[in-house]
């Protein structure tokens, strides 16, 4: 209920509908979902994981493991919103989760009923047999019941974001220290990011009583907040959960952008995650408070004595009508004194005997709870106190078993927190994260006047190791007060103890693990999945650690802790992925003939980033066979053109260009005339091939490279590493002029024409030989044509600057029109190329020696390259090897399969009796008949035998003939002459 | 993570790829042997600790960078362009 006088953050004046499971209720501006929903006295609001417990709110902040809620806003479904950090807007929609029909009536709650069996390892004990049955029956049955909240697979347009930033420090949580630590390296001149996962600056003091200089803390924290808003140097992130510490002071942070807002932009992204490198950071995320372990300590109205007077305090909201507190420590005892002075009476049971009472409230030093009742929410707790048992009726339970660091950006790296005896807690172990130091509560620093200057001290060092110089400020009054804790981890009774809420943990399930000899704190982990919740135990895991050192009769440090790990909060993978959907998957890359393609219906088939067309279909043609085979022939009747500009194009120059080529190619180039092409092949160091293509000598020292499309980019790396990591010496550039050059193959008998057509000056065999290349003008632009052939047909290249390119592939096209010619494409490139037994990287698939392409004489003897000498290692030249063969169907064959594997006839089909592979596959319809390329075991010299194809993937065999892998015009006349 | 290319200062890590150990930057001559060719391609040590590495800036000024680096902290130590030789 709603308590007049109290709730700073909140205006009731401003109401606020809501729906929650369907029925409508009101808040206030300002309100979260849980402060809402506890001021209309709903406390009931969801069901737990494991035994569908009926469960309540727990706390107030990101740590809340109980009160996790699906909202849906427009398409949008967003499971596991966690109740506490969600502020209410007009007509929102929240719906309770893992309860069904309803939260109060839950079917599934039959669990709790069966907990006996479903302790820890449960699953693991009695789902293993027999093991048909795990993917039939037990898989899709547990499937059925798991998980938190579900979504809705369908996209529903939610827009998220990446976005960098960068700073010299880092301020992480606007609590005391953190107002206190930006403000102090602000004035220092510093470049400060104050990041906060709330709304509003200030942390605790927004929850707490207690003043700062005689005002009231949340005044304070405001008038920082202003002041810091004011100073250049500070940027503030509110809504921002920094989520993981990185190497090299990079962290991970999720903003939160319009969680608030009823109607958010849709063109604005809702969640942007973050990368923030820094040159430090100041960790000041506070500390959380912690429960106790005693029965029944999970019913709704069960919460943590912090969050209890959060309530009041921030949002004017009592939890209950008749509250007590159970606690070890002073801290607590606050609760009553807030609730207090809102004319609450409060008792607080103190586990303590020598607990005195801080202000005039009923206290019951020496006390234990040991029960509570309430089905849907607490009505009673039983507890002891000197030796006698007795009840007492309340709705509110105020819980604290002490208040514990957060650590948990400290062990991102693997570092491992020290235990605290005189917190009972883990604080951070100093560089533990480089760069990063922590200060205020985080520290084990517990009261608000230390927690400033402690701020001060830390973020001051931190400055002056940057280079910055300090002016240390002025320190403001606090009330200190008391903060004493005796541990006090589980009471021990009838029922369960909760553990992790989140997971349904109890301390008999850890008991249990330690009982099976799960006694490291790791494996209990897993075996219990204590702590393996979204809320990864931020409440319980220290209350799991001791229960399992008293187990195993250890102390908690001996017992140590398991790793905290990014992220520390959860983070949607949508913000994680964003800018990776649809169109910004992958960047695209196209030529300058694309909108052409495009505009003939070519359909466009992705190579590496690049588009380019598959064919270009005609009026009358049904399937791409029909294309393919009309380009074929036109290629090889009359003339084809294709834009090959995606092929890389490396430019070389320098004196020494010629030598280096030696060296990176198995032949010799540096003897290469000027006006001259030459075929080269490229090795790794290993000795298999990396890359083929063409290399033009333009003048003494000016030579072009063209590389596979694939291997551009691996090329171009080589050609650097071999130049600055090798030989350094000589004297060579490279740059790639792959985007700078449109380049179009024009093949077939009537190349020349159409060149005539198209070119300034003619075109002779005396200029442009066979493997000849050098300058031509089109129409006064300055080209650069080259006399080679992928097709095997008379053919050249014509090289155009690229923005020329467009104009001239039209200019090509209607020239090729009048001649009988046209556009070809990847098929028909394809076909033409393995009717010559051309290879490409299907067959340089990185496994390949020169020798087993039947390339053996391209490597020059005379000289060493890159891969020479590992070349000639035994394996690389033993007998037996697989070697690049043309294959032809003996018969009638189905169809003959790239990836298929070769058998000797009658053998086994097993991968002991594997004779090699085929590479690429096509009908030809220049030869009439299907072909491919494969690779054979000694195939060379078995031209004429016969081999079986077995493809198992379409269950398709055939038999086949091995011949020499140039199907078509084998001497090479129609390229040559 | 940043990489700091000696041309360009602190880059982003994706700037770069990587390559292997620095000792590819010294090729065995082409008669040095098995033994020392096998080294060179395939035998690495895997150091707790510092170790030399090669990067290339890819997506910047294309050196290739020998980078010393603690494979145990993490931590990026110096780095010098690959065509200056060895350390």
């Amino acid at each position: 209920m709603r308590v007049a006088g109290f709730g700073h953050a909140v205006d009731t004046a401003q109401p606020v509908s809501f729906t929650f499971d369907g029925k409508r209720f009101s808040g206030g501006q300002g309100d979260t979902l849980a402060s809402a929903l506890l001021a209309n006295d709903v406390r009931l609001v969801g069901r737990s994981f494991k035994y569908h417990r009926a469960r309540g709110i727990v706390t107030t902040g990101s740590e809340e493991p109980n009160a996790l809620v699906t909202l849906t806003r427009g398409a949008a479904v967003t499971p596991n919103t966690r109740a506490t950090m969600q502020p209410i807007y007009q007509d929102m929609a929240a719906n309770s989760q893992n309860a069904w029909p309803s939260r109060a009536f839950d079917l599934l709650a039959a669990n709790d009923l069966l907990s006996p069996f479903l302790g820890a390892g449960f699953y693991y004990k009695t789902f293993m047999w027999p093991q048909s049955f795990w993917e039939k029956v037990y898989e899709p049955l547990i499937r059925r019941a798991a998980g938190l909240g579900a979504l809705d697979p369908t996209y529903d347009g939610t827009r998220f974001e990446k976005a960098y930033a960068h700073c010299d420090v880092l301020v992480i949580g606007a609590g005391p220290a953190g107002l206190m630590a930006a403000w102090t390296l602000g004035q220092a001149g510093l470049d400060v990011i104050l990041a906060d996962e709330h709304d509003t600056l200030g942390g605790r003091l927004l929850l707490e009583s207690e003043t700062i200089n005689h005002t009231p803390g949340h005044i304070w924290a405001a008038e920082m907040a202003e002041k810091l808003h004011a100073m250049d140097t500070v940027r503030i992130m509110a809504n921002t959960t920094v989520t993981g510490a990185y190497d090299q002071g990079d962290f991970g942070a999720l903003q939160r952008n319009d969680a608030h807002l009823a109607n958010p932009d849709a063109t604005l992204p809702t969640e942007t995650f973050w990368r923030i490198a820094t040159r430090g950071a100041v960790l000041c995320a506070g500390a959380g408070e912690r429960h106790i372990a005693f029965p029944d300590n999970d019913r709704p109205g069960v919460m943590l004595a912090g969050a209890v007077r959060g309530y009041l305090n921030k949002y004017g909201v009592a939890a209950g009508a008749r509250v007590a507190v159970f606690a070890n420590n002073d801290n607590a005892h606050q609760t009553a004194l807030d609730l207090a002075a809102a004319g609450q009476a409060v008792t607080v049971l103190d586990s303590r005997s020598d607990a005195v009472a801080q202000g005039d409230y009923n206290l019951l030093a020496g006390a234990q709870v040991v029960g509570t009742s309430g089905r849907q929410g607490l009505r009673k707790i039983t507890f002891t106190q000197n030796g006698q048992t007795r009840s007492m009726a309340c709705d509110c339970l105020g819980i604290s078993g002490g208040w514990n660091p957060m650590v948990h950006l400290t062990c991102h790296m693997n570092g491992r927190p020290t235990w605290d005896e005189n917190l009972a807690s883990f604080v951070p172990t100093p560089g533990s994260v480089p760069g990063m130091v922590v200060a205020g509560s985080a520290a084990g620093v517990m009261a608000t006047g230390a927690v400033l200057a402690d701020a001060v001290q830390v973020a001051s060092d931190l400055a002056r190791d940057l280079g910055a110089s300090v002016q240390t400020p002025i320190l403001p009054s606090t009330e200190d007060r008391p903060t004493g804790i005796k541990p006090l981890w589980e009471v021990r009774g009838h029922g369960r103890a909760w553990l992790d809420f989140q997971n349904d943990v109890t301390t008999k399930d850890v008991r249990l693990a330690a009982q099976e000899n799960f006694r490291s704190v790791e494996h209990m982990k897993r075996y219990t999945t204590q702590g393996m919740a979204p809320d990864q135990g931020k409440l319980s895991n220290v209350l799991a650690l001791s229960v399992l050192a008293d187990a195993t009769g250890r102390g908690i440090p001996e017992t140590g802790t398991t790793t905290f790990r990014p992220p520390y909060a959860p983070v949607s993978i949508a913000a994680l992925g964003a800018g990776g959907h649809g169109k910004g998957f992958a960047p695209e890359r196209f030529t300058t003939s694309h909108a052409a393609s495009v505009a003939a219906n070519a359909p466009m088939i992705e190579a590496g980033f690049w588009y380019r067309p598959s064919y270009f279909p005609q009026p009358g043609e049904r399937t791409w066979r029909d294309s393919c085979d009309r380009e074929v022939a036109m290629v090889r009747g009359a003339v084809g053109v294709c834009d090959v500009s995606t092929l890389g194009k490396i430019d070389i120059q320098g004196p020494d260009a010629g030598a280096f080529l030696d060296l990176v190619y198995t032949g010799r180039f540096s003897t290469l005339k000027v006006g001259k092409v030459k075929y080269g092949l490229m090795l790794r160091e290993d000795g298999f091939v990396l890359d083929d293509g063409t290399t033009a000598r333009l003048g003494p020292q000016h030579f072009v490279m063209t590389t596979t499309t694939a291997a551009a980019g691996q090329v171009m790396r080589h050609l650097e590493f071999v130049h600055q990591c090798l030989r350094p010496d000589l004297d060579v550039s490279f740059a790639s002029v792959t985007e700078h050059w449109a380049q179009f193959a024009v093949a077939g008998p009537k190349a020349r024409n159409l060149l005539h057509l198209v070119v300034d000056g003619s075109v002779t065999d005396d200029i442009f030989p066979f493997m000849g290349c050098g300058a031509v003008s089109i129409g006064g632009v300055n080209a650069r044509l080259f006399r080679i052939s992928f097709s095997g047909e008379h053919a050249y290249e014509l090289a155009v600057p690229a923005r020329f390119g467009a104009s001239l592939f039209d200019h090509l096209l209607r020239a090729a029109e009048t001649l009988g010619g046209g556009p070809y494409g990847m098929e028909a490139l394809n076909v033409l190329r393995i009717e010559k037994g051309f290879i490409t990287h299907a067959e340089i698939d990185g496994r390949v020696t020169a020798d087993d392409l039947g390339l053996a004489r391209m490597v020059s003897g005379a000289k060493d390259c890159i891969g020479k000498t590992a070349a000639g290692r035994p394996g690389l030249v033993e007998d037996g090897r697989q070697q690049l063969v043309g294959l032809r169907p003996v018969g009638t064959v189905k169809k003959i399969l790239a990836g298929a594997h070769l058998f000797n006839p009658g053998d086994d089909v097993h991968r002991t009796t594997d004779q090699g592979h085929i590479t690429s596959a096509c009908y030809s319809p220049s030869v009439g008949s299907s072909l491919a390329l494969g690779f054979l075991k000694n195939g060379r010299a078995r031209v004429g035998e016969t081999v079986v194809m077995v493809e198992h993937l379409n269950g398709i065999t055939a038999t086949l003939e091995v011949c020499d892998p140039v199907f078509f015009d084998p001497d090479g006349g129609r390229m040559r002459g | 993570m940043k990489i700091p290319c000696p041309l360009c200062g602190a880059r982003d890590s994706r700037e770069f790829s990587y390559l292997g150990h620095a000792g590819l930057l010294d090729r065995p001559a082409p008669d040095a042997g098995d033994a020392a060719w096998d080294d060179y391609l395939h035998n690495r040590d895997n150091p707790a600790g510092v170790t030399e590495d090669l990067w290339s800036h890819d997506y910047g000024c294309a050196a290739w960078v020998v980078v010393t680096r603690n494979t145990a902290t993490h931590g990026i130590l110096s780095s010098r362009l690959a065509k200056d030789g060895a350390a």
